[in-house]
């Protein structure tokens, strides 16, 4: 039995994307972007504040980091509570002595959950993004469009009522998306998303409801990816990170402003022998006069502005 | 299904007939980039799923879009610095979607092969009349857009049937990247007796093996990459060798990992005896020069 003979037919074959949702560019050709103060890096610097329930479904698939022993699986729910006692208080601590600015992308069961910590970073003044409804709620293809959009607003609502901020920043849980996805985001006032991870700085997005700014939070220099995925060692992770930050920094010269996503879980980084790695990056970092340490909102208005 | 793909006879490393490359190079060197297009929603395959998640797969998606928008013009600076032209193991249907890109590897006089149409269509399934379409397609695709007669083949995402190197070499092709029996290229049997070979492109030292199968750190790449070819140079005195560094443009060319690539490639290129070249070249040079050699030789260690 051949293959149907549509197997060898390909309608998207033309010019562009196989998809209408955006342009295609190299980032090279680009019109460079000048940051204020005419950095040359925007550091982005994302804490996934994440909620993992004990009863986890996995359906269609597990979340990443999530649940993997048979239930009650107390082993992994308590690793990742600990992120949300312990690490990120250390992280807070960081944050402050090196002068960086974090953006907190929060699960709207954690902000429930957890007022204590939910008031501590509203204090604080950060931004606080969207992580959707916990981690066991993915948005995926195929999941009914109408199910789909009460789960978008429950998430917003939610954390807008916690937080008192717009909450314009989202980012799915395990960057899981449906087609309509961005389009309900848009619908309920999200204006940027961070979970096309194909560009090292933003890009105009489609939607069904208006544009919408992707902001490309890298996975391949995530704490969780490099050292819980890959097994490579905490020193390894700085110099990873390093590298990415020196090899940005020289690329603004000729090109333009760059960006530099940092996503970290104070789950991984935030364990007593990996909170001086984070440390040790922060320092390195912000001790170039060229880093404009900033919130995924504030890089993404000045990314717009300078369009 | 058989026991052994028919394609090669056991020819042991020792002893062969001696190959010298041009200028007495001990190691012919080659870069393969692979510039794929992966769809958002192909067409299914019963035999293979293109994507783990439900399409869309945005994560899978966007990490293989992120080698055209990013990944492909800082390795080609790269490149360019140490004087490598690039051997393009292509999605064809890329010079549809992205000609951009292809022009650029045009100026520079890469040489581009064919990896099929989509790296989300597979050969998996296909009757010989499907596979021969598919290859013709890719084959006539190149020359409309290049120029170029296509010499070589690595199968879109390494998914073969029994007859992929019999519909190649009819179609006019004389090399494959698929097989990584050898150091050297060696004759491969195809139905019709043409003379074909296997250039060898090495998996071990391939970019995406390396960081999303074994989950090696950046700059251990590096170190393995100069520790490969320390052992082929030294080797290469004897009986020249064949060293290949496949890349994709969403691995190598992400910020953490370029430079210890291109340290080991300033490494390399820095070495007198190197023949920095291309597939085609290897192939065409391996045929014209080693190949009666080498058949003879693989006859008369056989007998024995």
């Amino acid at each position: 039995m051949p293959l149907d003979p549509s197997y060898l037919e390909y309608p998207h074959r033309s010019y562009g994307m196989d998809h209408d949702r955006y342009d295609w560019s190299m980032l090279a050709d680009r019109k460079p972007v000048a940051w204020p103060g005419g950095k040359r890096l925007a550091l982005w610097v994302n804490v996934a504040l994440q909620y993992f329930p004990l009863n986890q479904q996995g359906r269609p698939f597990p979340p990443v980091g999530g649940m993997t022993t048979t239930y009650p699986d107390l082993r992994h729910y308590t690793l990742r509570e600990y992120g949300n006692r312990v690490g990120i208080y250390r992280f807070l601590e960081a944050f402050d002595t090196y002068q960086v600015k974090p953006t907190f992308a929060v699960s709207a069961r954690l902000a429930e959950r957890y007022p204590y910590l939910l008031k501590r970073l509203v204090e604080r003044g950060d931004e606080i993004i969207s992580h959707g409804w916990h981690m066991d709620a993915p948005h995926y293809g195929g999941v009914d469009r109408d199910e789909e959009s009460e789960l978008v607003a429950r998430s917003l609502d939610t954390l807008r009522n916690a937080t008192g901020q717009a909450v314009a920043g989202w980012l799915s849980p395990s960057k899981s998306q449906s087609m309509n996805t961005p389009d309900l985001l848009v619908e309920n006032g999200v204006r940027y998303m961070c979970d096309w991870i194909n560009d090292d700085m933003p890009y105009n997005f489609r939607t069904s409801a208006g544009d919408i700014v992707s902001m490309p939070l890298s996975t391949e220099l995530e704490d969780r990816f490099i050292m819980q995925a890959n097994l490579h060692s905490e020193s390894e992770y700085a110099d990873q990170v390093q590298d990415a930050f020196d090899y940005l920094y020289a690329e603004a010269v000729e090109q333009g402003g760059r960006m530099l996503a940092l996503s970290i879980h104070p789950w991984m980084l935030g364990q007593p022998h990996r909170i001086g790695r984070l440390e040790q990056v922060l320092e390195y970092i912000t001790d170039h006069d060229g880093v404009w340490s900033a919130s995924a909102g504030e890089i993404c208005a000045a990314w717009q502005a300078a369009q | 299904m058989k026991e052994d793909p028919g394609l090669y006879d056991y020819w042991p490393y020792e002893n062969r007939p001696k190959i010298t490359w041009p200028d007495g190079a001990r190691v012919a060197f080659w870069v393969a980039p692979n510039i794929e297009y992966y769809e958002l929603d192909p067409a299914v395959n019963p035999h293979r799923a293109a994507w783990p998640r439900p399409v869309p797969d945005v994560n899978g998606y966007a990490t293989r879009d992120y080698g055209n928008r990013v990944g492909h013009m800082r390795m080609m600076r790269v490149l360019d610095k140490y004087c490598v032209r690039g051997s393009i193991s292509l999605s064809t249907a890329l010079c549809d979607h992205h000609p951009e890109i292809i022009e650029l590897c045009k100026e520079r006089n890469w040489e581009f092969f064919s990896h099929g149409i989509y790296n989300t269509r597979y050969t998996y399934g296909m009757s010989e009349a499907q596979e021969r379409a598919m290859i013709e397609d890719a084959v006539e695709t190149i020359r409309k857009h290049t120029g170029q007669q296509c010499a070589g083949y690595l199968a879109p995402a390494l998914t073969h049937s029994d007859i992929t190197m019999d519909l190649f070499a009819e179609a006019g092709g004389i090399y494959t990247c698929d097989l990584f029996h050898d150091d050297q290229p060696t004759p491969v049997h195809v139905r019709s007796g043409k003379k074909f070979i296997s250039v060898p492109y090495s998996l071990e030292m391939n970019d995406t093996i390396v960081y999303v199968v074994n989950k090696i750190e950046p700059r251990r790449y590096g170190e393995m990459i100069k520790a490969n070819f320390d052992r082929l140079y030294a080797e290469g005195a004897d009986n020249g060798v064949v060293m290949c560094i496949p890349l994709h443009g969403y691995q190598v060319s992400h910020p953490h990992r370029l430079k210890a690539f291109e340290e080991a490639l300033e490494y390399i290129t820095g070495h007198s005896d190197v023949w920095v070249t291309t597939g085609r070249e290897i192939a065409e040079y391996y045929i014209e020069n080693c190949y009666d050699d080498a058949v003879a030789d693989i006859a008369a260690k056989g007998a024995a």
